[in-house]
């Protein structure tokens, strides 16, 4: 069970937390063809490394939050709130709020 | 009255009370601080199991939980039986009763042993090469011999009546394992102020410290320190002690499962405790304390009982007073078996001889040679002899070129043996550190952790009991620091030991037997030799993994403890590899079995999910209704009257609606309540309909997709205020409705000022279906003017009900005027008893979700997730008309624009009527264009719901039909098992297709 | 050497010192008509066939670590084709048609035992779907009965069928030529048999990139044994599939989650069939060594870590504990995690991609392994005939962008 660091209220176990998916994925325009509602909903860059994801705080403050967790070591790296930028790993510490 | 094997003094047991127990039916007799292996042993039992495949007789390896042969099954009762204990895990107890596994009919007269003189034949992976002739042999003859042979103990005949517990706990440092240098690091740790948790499988604290005699510590023998430092632990407030509990699995970010044994010991224990206790502990930081397991060697017939580990026999020497044999060969790669030979002549045993593979005489061989031990140095043993109990073994001289000489034969009942130790790595292992491997000793290290952990002591590479009390301090005090910030003064700890030798030597001994042929047990419990493996490699099985699963070795309960490095080695000899190019077998959890039960705990019976109830669920179940599981709520599901079966009462209940009046408990339906100067744009965006222009105090029926553009959930939605909102689902998808609506709220349209709510449990809601429905509620409902002109079909309004705030809503789901009252949820059942008590004085009644299903199927009202199966868009379901079309954007617009969402191949909802009134299809039956289609045809849709409809006199039903609006008046066909039945497509309102009923 | 008892009797005067390697490990070539990338059951499968069946025979598998070390050896082998779609029929039943044959084919005993595959209805909407399954099953000459409780208790006693438990059981369709297979042995079966028709099998072989050519087509692999050249290349590789297709330019609708599995001490024969109860979350079966095998559900997120919490595994084992009260004594001896690769619709990915000469199979989810002889199959033929085989063919990437979901899911709510 992970230990999620939710922006808002701090350290959780996992099992406060719902997994939502890719983050940083733009809804299909509402005149957008098979191809660019594919692109939306289906497709997903599924990387061995590190994910920007979408997790919902929903037992807890119920806020949606932004993470990026690498994919084999399961730790993540930075929680960060919904609509700010996915941050830039390269950039020097504080660029996100590290959790481990 | 002693047990023959019983040393006349020492070891930590309580020689003052006696403990009867059987095995086999044979009763004996120990004491307080045996195991079932130690008393066996002290009463001359060494026959205890038979192995695997062959059903060689076999007994003791070990002293611990490592041991490989010694499973046996323990029984209390029918359901308290537990099979595939290791003898040596199993703390006596007055009255325990054991018996022997995996043997027909005796143990000691066994008809699998016959396995072992086909075991030429039953060499590893033989199974893959056989068998197969003639085809159906496999499933009828082969297969069922086989599994009969396999296994081990028997699964208990009924059901486990113990009860299981779990729990969560938090800590700063978590120590696994209390031999020396797990309590150093937990009072060091602790004395910084740490909250700490320390656990070891053990009943006593202390590890190695219990069986060696020489330890002493800061002036004090090893046992007491470590007994006076568990006791000053144990006292402190921030520290949690727990023996009997293993520490099995490490999950992510430093949780790991504890597993505490809390009743197996007791011969009755008493009702208030589990059996069992899970613990699921985060720690910040973890110290691994684990020790090093004993390694057997590897030599021909090297499984015989009374062929144990020297380091076994120490155990039950100093631990139990307990000698493990009278004439004692000892054989060694290493220092410390030497202690054992010491040991054990001192105990009264005769100690025939240390072998010693090496050619070199050690300060350790000199002391046993002072002690009158005769030694022989570059010496193996190449043969055993016995039957049930090892009597003899040959000794071989190993020459410095390699060559082998035969030597004599030694008669003896006990051969003690070390290979040398391995570090004990599986949960630094499991953690995901990395391992590193330490080419001087020959084992694998913990390297770089990757969790928040640290490994101290022999699990770490330590020899020696100073090294192994610096190294437990020094990582009690980083961990304490890293985790709280506290220090703690350096501590230096004065003691002496026996030393171990991490590493030593690996794989098969030297000897002159024909290594094709004879069996070095790798692999005990399994049946795995040195030879097995050299075919896995000659084989093609190269990588250890396949040599694992090819030949099994390692898969065994023991989890290959004492074998993997073993059987490694033999593999990289074979292929002439190194070790590391080899590779290592990933250690996967838990590090000894845990039961099923502990997992499950608490989470049986009524317990397994929550159940949820109705308001009405007490008033219901008086009347004898019976409940069906829906989601987690249990509904009434009819209201038989006067011994009236089902189908009498869901007849008489929907002509009862129809005719006068119904009463339904509707609260499980989800209600969400949005609120906010937006609320009506954001539902205008969520659902597929229009809501800008729906009217305060009127509803509307809605129809929510995903973005994929397929049916999701449905519900009627009513407008309290210009900016609130009261929505309600489907009974099963409130939960899933309300995360997908803060999904979209937050993270798609966040500049929208909305709030939701869930009120599914603020609210019970009771429907009054029928003509007489204004007639029930009318005096109980105040501040809303009931008349059709007034407060139309689709009205809600906020109002008095049982002079309560309440909601009322003129709604329907039977096609029948209708209202449904909500009330707060604590006078549901109030608002309940009233509503029925007016409606069965007008002659209506009760009714239950059958009847509610049937008479809305009579309305051609669908069901989403009975009527659709989410592959469904509106238009397929025939709501194409509420479909929002001129909406800028709403959830799954583009989606159910794809090319492939709309044309005539899409799957309607349509009406079926059999051609036999009488008949009522099957839901789920398949409809096809043919009578008789033949095998493979396609299939045009399904019966989705199907009911017999007392109202129209006939069975009706719902289905998904290819293109079904267009087949209209159609016929089509059922296949049943029985024969096909004819249908015909007709429009799915079946009752009333005017609407007019609506209005009463 | 052909396998018999014959040649094992033979063999054991001779000490079964002249085995030969079952199958061989070559170096690589410098190019190959055929690379499959990924040498799990499905990869082999499609090299053996590839071989076997269409005459291709300069074929090479390459896989990163052992041969069946990912999810093929992973996996918990059920084997089932009692689907609801007919697509899904199609598909799982042309494989188990191929599993009843498959030991005597490649002469490699494979342990497929068609002990039967019950699965528990719990609630009025499973019964709902099951005799959904069962009618559309039957229409499709798929072998189905539906059982009350008591004749699915009678099929497999220990069965919970008490009716004052949380969700007691109401009824269970059962697929009796349905089973388990040896998941080991189908791998090593395969490229024994593969190998002997000339496929090298190039183990410890990670492919690093995907060079193309200027039309955009396929031209090599690079791997860290070298460049290979490549006139097709099948992707086969099961969770890390979108890693390998990104190399092509590719990106793919699939994500991978962990799914955990677990083994019990083993035990003298107890559970005499698969039994699966999706309501409550569980599928157990007995393997021929006595090891009880359950199945526990995905992690929520993506992980390539082959772990997961333990909170899936008690999940699991507390609906264990509720079909099969008496093994609650039962111990847990060993856990592990694969990565499964999932699309939107719980369907496989079979076909043609974007790329010229690349071909792909994945998105099995956590059901794979059933269709282990059929997936192969089908992919050799594609690959052979440069075009999606019939029953491939409405499993392609595609479907997506055109809304042609084949979704067994929605459809059924049924576990894989």
């Amino acid at each position: 069970m992970l230990l999620i660091t939710c922006p808002y209220c701090g350290p959780r176990p996992e099992i406060e937390f719902a997994a939502r998916g890719e983050a940083h994925v733009a809804r299909a325009a509402p005149d957008a063809d098979g191809e660019a509602v594919a692109a939306s909903l289906y497709v997903r860059s599924n990387p061995r490394g590190v994910i920007a994801e979408r997790w919902r705080h929903v037992a807890g403050c119920g806020r949606f939050f932004d993470a990026l967790r690498h994919t084999v070591t399961d730790k993540f790296v930075a929680t960060y709130r919904v609509g700010e930028p996915r941050p830039d790993l390269a950039a020097p510490a504080g660029a996100g709020e590290g959790t481990r | 009255m002693s047990a023959a094997f019983r040393t006349a003094s020492g070891g930590r047991i309580d020689r003052s009370k006696q403990l009867a127990f059987t095995f086999d039916g044979v009763r004996m007799i120990g004491h307080p601080g045996d195991t079932l292996a130690s008393a066996l042993t002290a009463n001359g039992v060494r026959l205890l199991a038979r192995s695997f495949k062959y059903h060689r007789p076999r007994g003791l390896v070990a002293a611990g939980s490592e041991e490989p042969n010694a499973l046996v099954t323990v029984i209390r009762d029918d359901g308290r039986t537990t099979p595939n204990l290791a003898a040596t895990t199993v703390e006596l107890y007055d009255g325990l009763v054991a018996v022997s596994q995996n043997r027909w009919p005796s143990l000691k007269w066994d008809v699998g042993a016959l396995n072992d003189l086909f075991s030429p034949i039953f060499v590893s992976g033989f199974y893959y090469k056989t068998f197969m002739w003639p085809r159906s042999f496999w499933q009828k003859v082969y297969e069922p011999r086989i599994r009969a042979a396999a296994g081990f103990g028997e699964a208990p005949k009924a059901a486990d009546p113990d009860r299981y517990a779990n729990r969560f706990a938090h800590c700063d440092v978590l120590v696994i394992g209390v031999g020396p240098a797990g309590l150093a690091a937990a009072r060091a740790a602790a004395d910084a102020g740490a909250r700490v948790i320390l656990c070891d499988e053990n009943p006593e604290l202390g590890g190695s410290l219990l069986a060696d005699p020489s330890a002493v510590i800061d002036g004090e023998p090893g046992a007491a320190w470590a007994a006076s430092i568990a006791a000053d632990l144990a006292a402190r407030e921030t520290v949690t002690l727990l023996t009997r509990t293993t520490a099995f699995g490490w999950y992510q970010d430093n949780m790991v499962g504890l597993l505490e044994r809390v009743t197996d010991h007791l011969a009755d224990p008493p009702d208030h405790l589990p059996r069992e206790r899970l613990w699921q502990v985060r720690a910040k930081r973890v110290v691994i304390a684990a020790g090093a397991l004993e390694r057997p060697l590897v030599f021909p017939e090297n499984d015989r009982p009374g062929i144990m580990l020297a380091d076994a026999a120490r155990t039950f020497l100093a631990r139990h007073g307990v000698a493990a044999g009278s004439r004692a060969v000892v054989f060694t790669a290493t220092d410390s078996a030497y202690a054992a030979a010491i040991e054990a002549k001192a105990a009264g045993v005769s100690v025939a001889l240390v072998a010693d593979l090496r050619r070199e005489a050690s300060p350790a061989a000199e002391a046993a040679r002072a002690a009158g031990i005769r030694v022989d140095l570059a010496t193996t043993i190449e043969a055993t002899s016995g039957g049930l109990s090892v009597e003899s073994v040959r000794l071989a001289r190993v020459a410095a070129n390699g060559s082998i000489a035969p030597g004599e034969t030694i008669a003896c009942d006990l051969v003690l043996h070390s290979a040398g130790f391995t570090p004990t790595v599986h949960l630094f292992s499991q953690s995901r550190g990395k391992l590193r491997f330490d080419a001087d000793r020959g084992v694998f290290l913990p390297g770089e952790p990757h969790e928040d952990a640290t490994s101290a002591g022999a699990c770490n590479g330590a020899e020696t009991l100073a090294a192994c009390l610096a190294a437990g301090h020094a990582a009690g005090a980083a961990a304490a620091r890293a985790a709280t910030g506290g220090e703690v003064a350096e501590r230096a700890y004065a003691a002496e030991g026996l030393a171990i030798e991490i590493g030593g030597h690996f794989g098969e001994v030297p000897h002159g037997r024909d290594a094709s042929r004879v069996k070095c047990f790798v692999d005990l419990q399994h049946d795995v030799t040195a030879k097995d493996i050299r075919l896995a490699t000659r084989e093609g099985f190269r990588s250890i993994e396949h040599v694992k699963r090819f030949t099994t070795t390692g898969m065994a309960t023991d989890q290959g403890k004492a074998s993997n490095m073993n059987a490694l080695a033999v593999a990289a000899a074979t292929m002439g590899l190194d070790v590391p190019q080899v590779g290592l077998t990933t250690f996967r959890r838990p590090y000894t079995p845990v039961s099923f039960g502990a997992f499950a705990g608490v989470n049986r019976g009524g317990l397994f999910d929550p159940i949820r109830r109705t308001p009405s669920h007490d008033a219901a179940a008086a009347r004898g209704a019976p409940f069906e599981d829906v989601g987690l709520w249990k509904r009434a599901w009819w209201f038989p009257r006067d011994g009236e079966d089902r189908h009498a009462a869901v007849a008489r209940e929907c002509r009862t609606v129809r005719e006068t009046v119904g009463v339904f408990d509707a609260s499980t339906l989800g209600k969400i309540e949005v609120v906010g100067p937006d609320a009506a744009e954001f539902l205008n965006r969520m659902y597929v309909n229009p809501f800008l222009k729906l009217g305060v105090g009127r509803c509307r029926y809605g129809i929510l997709c995903r973005d994929d553009g397929f049916v999701y959930d449905d519900g009627v939605i009513g407008r309290i205020a210009e900016d609130r909102f009261h929505v309600t689902t489907t009974t099963g998808g409130a939960p899933r409705v309300l995360m997908m609506m803060e999904d979209y709220l937050q993270t798609e349209w966040p500049e929208l000022d909305v709030w939701l709510t869930s009120t599914t449990e603020q609210w019970a809601v009771v429907a009054i279906q029928g003509p007489e429905a204004r007639e029930v509620i009318a005096p109980l409902v105040a501040g809303v003017d009931l008349s059709t002109a007034a407060f139309p079909h689709m009205s809600v309004a906020d109002c008095r009900i049982l002079g309560l705030p309440g909601r009322l809503f003129r709604v329907s789901f039977t096609g029948e005027l209708g209202y449904e009252l909500n009330v707060p949820a604590d006078y549901g059942a109030a608002l309940w008893d009233a509503l029925l008590a007016r409606a069965e004085a007008l002659g209506g009644c009760a009714y239950g979700t059958e009847t509610m299903h049937v008479l809305r199927a009579e309305k051609g009202y669908i069901i989403v997730g009975q009527d659709t199966d989410g592959t469904l868009t509106p238009a397929d379901a025939g709501l194409a008309r509420a479909v929002g079309k001129s909406k800028p954007d709403f959830v799954g617009k583009a989606g159910m624009a794809r090319p492939d969402l709309t044309g005539p191949h899409r799957k309607e909802i349509v009406g079926l009527l059999p051609d036999d009134p009488k008949c009522v299809l099957d839901e789920g039956a398949q409809i096809t264009a043919e009578a008789n289609p033949a095998k493979g045809a396609h299939a045009l849709g399904h019966v989705t719901s199907a009911y017999w409809s007392a109202n129209v006199g006939r069975g009706i039903a719902l289905a998904m039909v290819e293109g079904g609006r267009s087949r209209m008046g159609t016929k089509l066909h059922v296949p049943m098992p029985t024969g096909p039945i004819a249908v015909t497509v007709v429009d799915p309102v079946f009752w009333d297709k005017e609407g007019k009923r609506l209005d009463g | 050497m052909h396998f018999s008892f014959l040649s094992l009797l033979r063999n054991a005067f001779s000490a079964h010192r002249d085995w030969p390697e079952q199958w061989r490990s070559p170096e690589p070539k410098p190019a190959y008509d055929v690379v499959i990338v990924g040498g799990g059951g499905h990869g082999l499968a499609a090299a053996y066939y590839l071989a076997a069946e269409f005459g291709i025979r300069d074929v090479a598998v390459v896989e990163k670590g052992w041969i069946g070390g990912g999810n093929t050896g992973r996996n918990t082998t059920i084997v089932r084709s009692n689907y609801l779609l007919e697509e899904s029929e199609a598909l799982y039943d042309h494989a188990l048609k191929l599993w009843e044959n498959l030991s005597q084919v490649l002469n490699y005993n494979v342990m497929f035992s068609p002990r039967g595959v019950m699965m528990l209805a719990h609630t009025t909407h499973d019964v709902q779907s099951f005799k959904r399954h069962f009618h559309a099953n039957r229409l499709a000459g798929i072998d189905t009965e539906w059982l009350t409780p008591e004749e699915a208790r009678d099929w497999c006693p220990g069965l919970n069928i008490a009716r004052d438990i949380r969700y007691p059981i109401v009824g269970a369709t059962l697929q009796k030529r349905g089973g388990v297979a040896r998941h080991d042995a189908v791998a090593w079966g395969y490229a024994r048999a593969a190998s002997a028709l000339g496929v090298d099998i190039l183990e410890n072989c990670e492919v690093t990139g995907i060079r193309r050519a200027a039309d955009g087509s396929i031209e090599a692999l690079d791997t860290t044994k070298g460049v290979i050249a490549a006139k097709k290349v099948g992707v086969s590789a099961a969770g890390h599939t979108s890693v390998v297709m990104d190399m092509a330019g590719v990106r793919m609708p699939i994500e991978s989650f962990p799914l955990q599995a677990l083994v019990s001490e083993p035990l003298k024969p107890i559970v005499s069939c698969v039994v699966m109860s999706n309501t409550i979350h569980a599928y157990i079966s007995q393997s021929d060594k006595g090891d009880l095998v359950i199945g526990a559900g995905t992690d929520q997120y993506v992980s390539y870590s082959q772990t997961g919490g333990m909170q899936i595994t008690a999940h699991t084992l507390d609906a264990i504990c509720e079909l099969f009260p008496v093994l609650r004594r039962v111990r847990m001896m060993r856990n592990w995690g694969g990565i499964v690769d999932t699309t939107a619709d719980r369907s496989p990915i079979l076909g043609t991609t974007p790329v010229p000469g690349l071909y792909v199979n994945c998105g099995w989810g956590t059901g794979g392994f059933k269709a282990t002889p059929g997936a192969g199959h089908l992919l050799a033929a594609t690959i052979a005939k440069g075009e999606p085989h019939p029953i491939a063919a409405p499993f392609s990437l595609d479907r997506f962008a055109r809304g042609r979901l084949i979704d067994e899911a929605a459809a059924a709510a049924v576990a894989h």
